[in-house]
C-alpha cells in the first residue's frame, strides 16, 4: 500500500516544555472525510496544527506527498493544504469580501494579483458558505456564527485538495452546524480530503468515513465509525458510560450517554472497570 | 470600492479610492512644497520659482531656489514619506497604533548614535547622519533579539521597544549633561528634529533610502496584509512569516534611520500619517503608499507652519509636529475611551 499524501511520523508535539504528544504516527487516508475526536486537551487541535505546519514538531515530521512539509516553500503547501483555525484574529475595519479575497494569496503573483480564477473562487466560496449577502459588511461587526462562516469561506477560496477544519461548528446554531457539515460532505464527494476536529460524537459518526480517536496525546483507534465507535471505547476514552445504538436516520453509530444515576461513582475508566 | 486592471499578462486589483487619496496627497504635498520655495527672507514670486526650476531663471533666483530652499523642501518631502511608510509597516507588524518608530525605541536609538558622534567623537554633518543610522539599526536589532522567543510576539516587541527607549533616553540625557554648553545646545537643537539649513548631502541620504526601500515595503505589502491576520493565518496562506517580517522590519528601520539621519528625530509623523491616510482611503490598513504621501504632505505643511507661525522666526519643524502629534494622540486616546464604553 502506498503512503497517504498527508501523514505524521514519530511526532513529538509540545508547547514550550509541556509535551502534548509523543511518538505519534497518523496517516490521513486520501479522499477520506476524517474526523478526529477525543476529550478536551487530548491533543486533537495540536495534531491538526502540526499537520497544517503552523506548529513545528519538536521531533518527527509531517510528510506531504513523500516530502517533509517543512521543506516546501510555504506558498506551495498553501496550494495543497488549507485550514480553518479555531480562533483567528479578527482584524478591524476589513469587509467580508476583502478578507475572503486574501485567501487567494498563494495563487497570486506580483503582476497577476487578481485573475478571473481568483474572482470566481471568492464568489463561489462566499456562495457556498452563504455569506454573499454580507460581502460589504465589516468582519468585526458580525456575529460569531457569521464570522465562522466567513473564515470558512476564506479557507474555501484557497481551493486546496486537502482541507483541515478545527471545530468548524463552534459558534453555530443547529441548522448552521449541519449546513457546514453538509458542505464538508459535498466537498468530500467532489474529491477533497477533509480532516475535521469535532466534539459531537454523533456528528462525527454521521459524516466521517474515518474516525481518529485520541486520548492523552495518543491515537487509540482509527477506522470507519461503525468499527471504532463502541460503548466500551467511549467509556474508556471519555469516562462516560453510554449505549451506542444505530442512528434512526442514517444507521451510523449514535452515542446515548447513560442516565445520571447510573453514571454516579464511575467517573474514571479505572473506576468503571473496577 | 475596488477595480481590476487586466491586460497583457497583467492583472492587478486596485483600490481607486486609495490611489486617488495618494495622488491628491502627493499634489497637496507638492503644492505646499512650491509655496515653501517662494517664502523665506527673500520672497520669490511663484512664476520666478517655476522659471528657475525649469532651468531658465536668473542667477540670484537660482541661488535662492537651488542652494537655499530646494534641498530643504526635498528633505521635507522625502523624510515625511519615509516616516509615513515606516510607521505604516511597524503599526501593521505590531498590530498596534502605538507601534510606530517613535515609540519602539528606533528614533531614540538613532538619536543616541547621533549624540555619540556629536558629543564624544566630535563629528558633524555626514558623520552625525551615519551615527544616527548605526544607532537606529543597532537598537532595532537589540529590540528584536530581546523580544525574540521562538518568533516575535508583536506586543512583546512594543513593550521591549518602550523599555529600550527609556534606557536610551537616559543615555541621551547623560550625554547632553556631560557636554560643554555650546555643544549641548547644538545637540539639543538636533534632537528637536528640523529641516532648517539642510543641504544636498541630506537630500542624497534620505533619497537613497526612499528610492531603495519604499518599493521594497510596497512589494511586500501583500504579505503585510496577511501578517495582520496573525502568524498562524499567514503561514496557512503561504506567507514565509519570519522572512517577510524580517525584510519588512529591516526596510522600515532603514527608512526611519535615513529620515532621522537627514532631519533628526522628527516626532509623530510616523505615528499619525498611517491612520490618517487609512481614514481618508477608508481602508482597514493604511496602504503604504497613501501613508507615505500623507507623511510627505504633513511634514511639508508642518514646515510651512514652522516658517510662518512666528513672524521672522524659523522654528524647527519638530516643534510643530510634536505639538500637532500631542493633539492627535490625545484625540486617539479619547476616542479609544469612547469606543470602550
Amino acid at each position: 500500500m502506498t503512503d497517504p499524501r498527508l501523514r505524521a511520523q514519530d511526532l513529538t508535539l509540545a508547547y514550550d516544555k509541556r509535551v502534548v504528544a509523543e511518538k505519534l504516527d497518523v496517516g490521513i487516508a486520501d479522499g477520506s472525510f476524517t474526523v478526529i475526536v477525543g476529550p478536551n486537551a487530548c491533543g486533537k487541535s495540536t495534531l491538526l496544527k502540526a499537520l497544517a505546519r503552523v506548529l513545528k514538531p519538536q521531533a518527527g515530521a509531517v510528510w506531504l506527498d513523500g516530502q517533509a512539509i517543512a521543506s516546501y516553500p510555504s506558498k506551495q503547501v498553501a496550494k495543497q493544504l488549507g485550514m480553518l483555525p479555531q480562533s483567528p484574529i479578527v482584524p478591524g475595519g476589513i469587509v467580508v469580501e476583502e478578507l475572503v479575497a486574501r485567501g487567494r494569496f498563494a495563487h497570486q503573483r506580483l503582476l497577476r494579483q487578481w485573475s478571473p480564477e481568483d474572482e470566481d473562487a471568492v464568489t463561489e466560496a462566499m456562495r457556498l458558505t452563504e455569506v454573499s449577502d454580507l460581502a460589504d459588511r465589516f468582519v468585526d461587526e458580525l456575529s460569531g456564527g457569521q464570522r465562522q462562516r466567513v473564515w470558512l469561506a476564506m479557507a474555501l477560496a484557497q481551493q486546496t485538495p486537502i482541507l483541515l477544519l478545527d471545530e468548524p461548528t463552534t459558534f453555530l446554531d443547529l441548522s448552521h452546524q449541519f449546513e457546514v457539515l453538509d458542505l464538508c460532505a459535498e466537498l468530500h464527494e467532489q474529491g477533497r480530503t477533509i480532516v475535521a476536529v469535532l466534539h459531537d460524537l454523533n456528528h462525527a459518526c454521521r459524516y466521517a468515513t474515518e474516525l481518529i480517536v485520541m486520548k492523552a496525546g495518543e491515537v487509540v483507534a482509527q477506522g470507519p465509525p461503525a468499527e471504532v465507535m463502541t460503548a466500551q471505547r467511549v467509556e474508556d476514552v471519555f469516562a462516560m458510560p453510554c449505549r451506542v445504538i444505530d442512528d434512526p436516520e442514517t444507521g451510523t453509530p449514535m452515542v446515548v450517554p447513560a442516565d445520571r444515576h447510573r453514571r454516579r461513582g464511575v467517573r474514571t475508566p479505572e473506576a468503571a472497570r473496577a | 470600492m475596488r477595480t481590476v486592471i487586466r491586460g497583457a499578462g497583467l492583472s492587478v486589483r486596485v483600490y481607486p479610492r486609495a490611489l486617488l487619496v495618494s495622488v491628491l496627497l502627493l499634489l497637496a504635498a507638492l503644492a505646499v512644497a512650491l509655496v515653501n520655495l517662494t517664502t523665506g527672507d527673500f520672497p520669490v514670486p511663484v512664476a520666478d520659482v517655476l522659471r528657475s526650476l525649469a532651468g531658465r531663471g536668473d542667477a540670484g533666483t537660482d541661488f535662492i531656489v537651488y542652494e537655499l530652499r530646494l534641498p530643504r523642501v526635498l528633505v521635507t518631502l522625502l523624510v515625511g514619506a519615509a516616516l509615513g511608510a515606516s510607521g505604516a509597516v511597524f503599526q501593521s507588524l505590531t498590530r498596534n497604533p502605538l507601534g510606530s518608530p517613535d515609540f519602539i525605541g528606533l528614533t531614540t536609538g538613532a538619536a543616541a548614535g547621533a549624540l555619540i558622534v556629536m558629543l564624544i567623537a566630535g563629528g558633524g554633518g555626514v558623520q552625525v547622519g551615519a551615527g544616527a543610522i548605526v544607532g537606529c539599526v543597532v537598537t532595532a536589532v537589540a529590540v528584536y533579539l530581546l523580544a525574540f522567543r521562538r518568533g516575535v510576539q508583536p506586543f512583546r516587541l512594543v513593550l521591549m521597544g518602550i523599555g529600550v527607549s527609556a534606557l536610551l533616553e537616559a543615555l541621551n540625557s547623560y550625554l547632553i549633561y556631560r557636554a560643554r554648553l555650546n555643544e549641548a545646545i547644538a545637540a539639543q537643537v538636533w534632537l528637536i528634529g528640523s529641516v532648517n539649513g539642510r543641504g544636498w548631502t541630506e537630500v542624497v541620504i534620505v533619497a537613497v533610502t526612499v528610492v531603495l526601500l519604499l518599493p521594497t515595503v510596497i512589494y511586500f505589502g501583500r504579505n503585510l496584509k496577511l501578517l495582520a491576520l496573525g502568524d498562524e493565518m499567514a503561514v496557512l496562506q503561504g506567507v514565509p512569516v519570519e522572512r517577510s517580517r524580517a525584510i519588512l522590519a529591516l526596510a522600515a528601520v532603514g527608512l526611519s534611520a535615513g529620515a532621522t539621519a537627514a532631519a533628526g528625530p522628527i516626532a509623530f509623523v510616523a505615528l499619525a500619517a498611517p491612520p490618517l491616510a487609512a481614514r481618508l482611503s477608508r481602508s482597514p490598513d493604511a496602504g503604504i503608499l497613501p501613508a507615505a504621501m500623507m507623511g510627505a504632505a504633513l511634514l511639508s505643511a508642518g514646515d510651512w507652519a514652522a516658517q510662518n507661525a512666528l513672524p521672522g522666526n524659523d522654528i524647527p519643524v519638530g516643534v510643530i509636529t510634536a505639538a500637532l502629534g500631542g493633539v492627535y494622540l490625545t484625540w486617539l486616546l479619547f476616542r479609544e475611551r469612547g469606543a470602550r464604553r
